[in-house]
């Protein structure tokens, strides 16, 4: 495996483990609530289409000219990982609250509870929400796993990553019995964030034309060095906050 | 509004997210590197430059609170 490759199968895991374990915890607030078996369908049917997508798309993707696919996979991966990093950022300077995963799982479980109980053994409700949660927390991963997989040529390898992260997390939350709160999400959050925007600066200047010093050895450098930027970025906003204004009454972020 | 016009109005909040500046200034950096490129410059160097530059714009302004210009 190249060193590449496993920057590949690091960014997946990582991406998929973020999101599955934000996706869990929706199933489980649904499942404890209103029963098992139409939450796991809804999940289990969200996964199915998740991997349609993938199965679908990847092919059509490998079968474009590299430099076209550079182009697109690192931009569509630059903006990405630019997403995640600004929320990190905000994160990191005490501008967004921190994901909590308890809160999460006990906001879920107050609404379930609210709706009506199903009429039969088949609750739409519990299905409906465990499907939309699982498709829409896993859409991201998706396009991360086709796109960093296609550009690669290793979407098999992208693919593992992801289940391996999804059975990592399942087992986790089982043996847990309980929403996976002591995972380090926003930590993970913007290691992701760094990853996304390394490799989507450095594919979409390759597919432009550019050629980087020492080639994927500026990996290297590119990813420390982003995190050093949302580090500095991070300590500059806090300052600058805490003497200026009140972070609580920052707009939409 | 019709499918079509649904489609790519989720097409577009799902790949812009919550800050649109970020996805118009990563295109238009990679046009950047494709021109410079084309006349001959290896522009490697500018999505380093540009990158952080983006970055700090979309934090700051999340950062502005409300009524403050």
């Amino acid at each position: 495996m190249t060193g590449a490759e496993l920057g590949v199968a690091i960014s997946v895991f990582l991406a998929c483990a973020v999101e599955a374990v934000e996706a869990l915890t929706i199933v489980l607030a649904l499942g404890t609530t209103r029963g098992w078996s139409s939450a796991l369908a809804g999940a289990g049917a969200a996964v199915v289409a998740l991997a349609a997508l993938v199965a679908g798309l990847g092919p059509a993707l490998t079968s474009l000219p590299l430099d076209v696919l550079r182009v697109i996979i690192g931009g569509l991966l630059l903006i990405f990982g630019l997403q995640w990093l600004r929320k990190a950022v905000l994160r990191w300077a005490g501008l967004k609250e921190m994901h909590d995963e308890l809160l999460a799982f006990e906001e879920e479980t107050e609404i379930a509870r609210s709706h009506a109980p199903a009429a039969s053994s088949f609750d739409g409700y519990a299905f409906t929400v465990c499907f939309k949660g699982v498709l829409l927390e896993g859409l991201e991963v998706a396009f991360i796993v086709l796109t960093v997989g296609a550009n690669q040529h290793r979407l098999d390898l992208a693919a593992a990553a992801a289940a391996l992260a999804v059975l990592v997390v399942v087992a986790a939350a089982a043996a847990a019995r309980a929403p996976l709160a002591r995972v380090p999400e926003n930590t993970l959050k913007l290691l992701v964030g760094v990853m996304l925007t390394s490799f989507g600066m450095f594919w979409s200047a390759e597919g432009a034309g550019a050629d980087w010093p020492g080639g994927e050895v500026a990996l290297l450098a590119m990813i420390p060095g982003v995190i050093l930027c949302a580090w500095a970025m991070a300590t500059g906003l806090r300052r600058a906050t805490s003497d200026a204004w009140d972070p609580a009454a920052a707009v939409r972020r | 509004m019709s499918y079509v016009a649904r489609a790519g109005g989720a097409v577009w909040r799902f790949v812009a997210g919550d800050d649109w500046r970020l996805a118009l200034g990563v295109a238009i950096a990679i046009g950047l590197v494709a021109l410079l490129v084309e006349v001959s410059v290896n522009a490697w160097w500018l999505m380093p430059v540009a990158v952080p530059a983006l970055l700090w714009v979309s934090v700051s302004h999340a950062a502005r609170p409300r009524g403050r210009p």
